[in-house]
């Protein structure tokens, strides 16, 4: 059974978020992979780039389901496996900082403090306006430079006092 | 002493990594040219001379995997080269597609002649997504020249295509059949074998994965007319030919990634190669990514090969060597690593979701000094029971660096009285 009330409210969200311009979008995303549902992991990616705050918003995912003819359930198996696709908003910029043992030897826990202090926001709470979010993530195969944050596909290495993770937040905006 | 040498990175800023015709310049594709020329057989059996093991950490003999491959009949084959690296601490790959990606593509199309195979796919990690355009360009630029297409080089049959496919952040995607559910589409969790993937792979079809590094060692092989190549390595027990690409990170002055023969020591490496260490002294050094284990710097002398380091202990694995200094403790450096295990098991099979989760909260109990000689026995048994009953390389490997640390360690698990915090 389910209730007008909620079936508006619902229909009202899927309205915000895929608007008929993020619709076209996604569509030139699934013809450059000919919508075949095997390549979903990276059409999820693709997706998760262009939106603003970097997720599969559900109205997407329900969206992928039908076009790409596969049960939401499969897409959200992707979904919750893979820890590069992410189910809620983040912000503009995620900075991610590895937690992996390379990083840790090299006092990435400070550089985790620093940015925390910097941008006066915990681990994975997005800051105000909505820009910046700090995550902690595994290896990126960046240790050669570590302590080092990757953001939107780009790393930042070195990243060993606070003027260098000053310049790297100025670099983003 | 010869240190840093250069066979499979001698391309390495040679060539303009975005341009086919700057390849061929500097002789790129005359490898393809002459192996289509060749018996596919004659060319694994160039492989199996130079005593190439694969090098994304298993070291399965490489000449006999193609051989295997070959052997299995098919109207569809398939090669897979894993480029998921998600070994903390390596970062070799990364440096080859970065530096020479035409070479590695060379040695994959070489691949699919041998193995008679109709397509091929780089699993590509996410982290690395910034390396995908010169893979992209590159497939691009070897299509337009019918160097991937049908009747390649004019050879009649010889049709290969090459795909990128994306990871998406889950390490486990580097086990060969999670890899293979990955890029069709679904959730990386490991498959029960039998069916091996030899027989059995994506969609179904005999599969053959291969490391970046073992891919991009073919073509100079083809090459190597006058066997340079096993001039390099440790001599007498012939078991480890040739050169290693390593990647050395952590409290060292220069990380990085090198190219050494075989049977240099691991104090070359460390103090020669990698400039020494930062400041405090060594604590211990790891072999092979996380899912390495550990060694004291009592193994300094020890020649850098598969048959030294297995006598030491320790292994070759992915060819990541991780120093550890004094400003880590022992116990912090090996919760750090059981974290990331915890955090990539799958979950699929309980030894694995649950041992590395207990094992991490026991590793927390010897931080805090709280800790029994139960404790003790509970973490032992809780490794063995991982070894022998996970269902993927995950959850059998990543209690090795607690293992081993146990016993060259002991001091760092010593039962303390209640209070006494240690680490
Ligand atoms: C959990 C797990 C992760 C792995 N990750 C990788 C990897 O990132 N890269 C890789 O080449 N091999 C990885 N392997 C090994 C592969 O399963 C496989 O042995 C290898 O790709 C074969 O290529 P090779 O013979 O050239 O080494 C992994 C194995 C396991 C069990
Ligand atoms: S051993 Fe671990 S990673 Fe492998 S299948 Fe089992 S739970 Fe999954
Ligand atoms: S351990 Fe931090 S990037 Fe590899």
């Amino acid at each position: 059974m389910r209730f007008e009330g909620v079936i508006f409210m619902s229909e009202n969200i899927l309205e915000r978020v895929l608007t008929r311009e993020l619709a076209r979008q996604i569509d030139g995303i699934l013809s450059n992979y000919q919508y075949d549902a095997s390549c979903l992991i990276g059409i999820l990616l693709d997706i998760q780039q262009i939106i603003p705050k970097h997720y599969i918003p559900e109205e997407i995912a329900y969206y992928l389901a039908q076009k790409l003819n596969v049960k939401i359930t499969n897409i959200y198996d992707c979904i919750t496996f893979y820890s590069s696709i992410y189910s809620k908003a983040r912000a503009e910029y995620p900075l991610q900082i590895c937690n992996s043992i390379v990083c840790k030897v090299k006092k990435g826990e400070r550089l985790a403090m620093n940015l925390k202090k910097i941008l006066k926001v915990e681990i994975d709470q997005a800051t105000a306006d909505g820009k910046f979010i700090i995550e902690m993530v595994p290896c990126f195969g960046a240790c050669d430079v570590a302590p080092a944050v990757k953001v939107n596909g780009k790393i930042y290495g070195n990243l060993n006092n606070e003027e260098k993770i000053k310049a790297m937040l100025q670099k983003l905006v | 002493m010869t240190m840093a040498v250069k066979f499979m990175t001698k391309n390495f800023g040679r060539y303009d990594i975005r341009s086919l015709a700057s390849y061929m310049e500097i002789g790129g594709l005359t490898a393809l040219k002459k192996a289509i020329q060749m018996p596919g057989a004659d060319i694994a059996a160039l492989l199996t001379a130079a005593g190439i093991k694969g090098r994304g950490g298993a070291a399965y003999p490489m000449g006999k995997k193609w051989l295997q491959a070959r052997a299995v009949k098919a109207a569809e084959k398939v090669i897979i080269c894993n480029a998921d690296e998600g070994e903390p601490c390596t970062f070799k790959d990364r440096t080859l597609i970065q530096n020479d990606p035409f070479n590695l593509l060379e040695g994959m199309i070489i691949a699919g002649y041998v193995i008679e195979a109709q397509h091929g796919y780089i699993y590509l990690r996410e982290e690395y997504s910034y390396l995908k355009s010169i893979l992209l360009n590159a497939i691009k630029q070897l299509t337009e020249k019918n160097f991937l297409g049908k009747n390649i080089l004019g050879k009649k049959g010889f049709d290969y295509e090459l795909h990128l496919c994306s990871g998406a952040g889950a390490y486990v995607c580097g086990e060969g059949t999670a890899l293979i559910e990955s890029i069709e589409g679904k959730s990386g969790r490991p498959r029960m074998k039998p069916p091996y993937i030899k027989q059995c792979g994506l969609y179904n079809h005999p599969t053959c994965v291969q490391n970046v590094e073992s891919l991009s060692l073919v073509a100079a092989i083809v090459n190597d007319e006058n066997n340079i190549y096993q001039t390099y390595g440790t001599k007498g027990e012939k078991n480890s030919i040739g050169t290693k690409l390593i990647s050395v990170a952590g409290n060292v002055k220069q990380p990085g990634v090198f190219e050494i023969p075989f049977g240099i020591t691991i104090r070359d490496i460390i103090y020669g190669l990698a400039g020494g260490l930062e400041g405090q002294p060594i604590s211990l050094i790891q072999f092979g990514g996380a899912s390495g284990k550990v060694a004291s710097k009592d193994i300094l002398d020890t020649p850098y090969s598969y048959e030294h380091l297995i006598k030491a202990g320790v292994g070759v694995g992915s060819g990541a060597i991780l120093v550890v200094d004094e400003s880590t403790s022992v116990i912090d450096f090996l919760i750090t690593t059981q974290a990331f295990f915890s955090h990539e098991s799958c979950g699929q099979c309980a030894p694995c979701r649950e041992g590395n989760r207990h094992i991490r909260l026991l590793l927390q109990k010897i931080k805090d000094g709280v800790h029994t000689q139960a404790d003790i026995e509970k973490l032992n048994s809780i490794a063995d029971i991982m070894t022998v009953s996970s269902l993927c390389g995950l959850g059998q490997a990543s209690q090795n660096a607690l293992k081993t640390a146990m016993k060259v360690f002991p001091d760092a698990f010593k039962i303390m009285e209640r209070g006494v915090k240690i680490g």
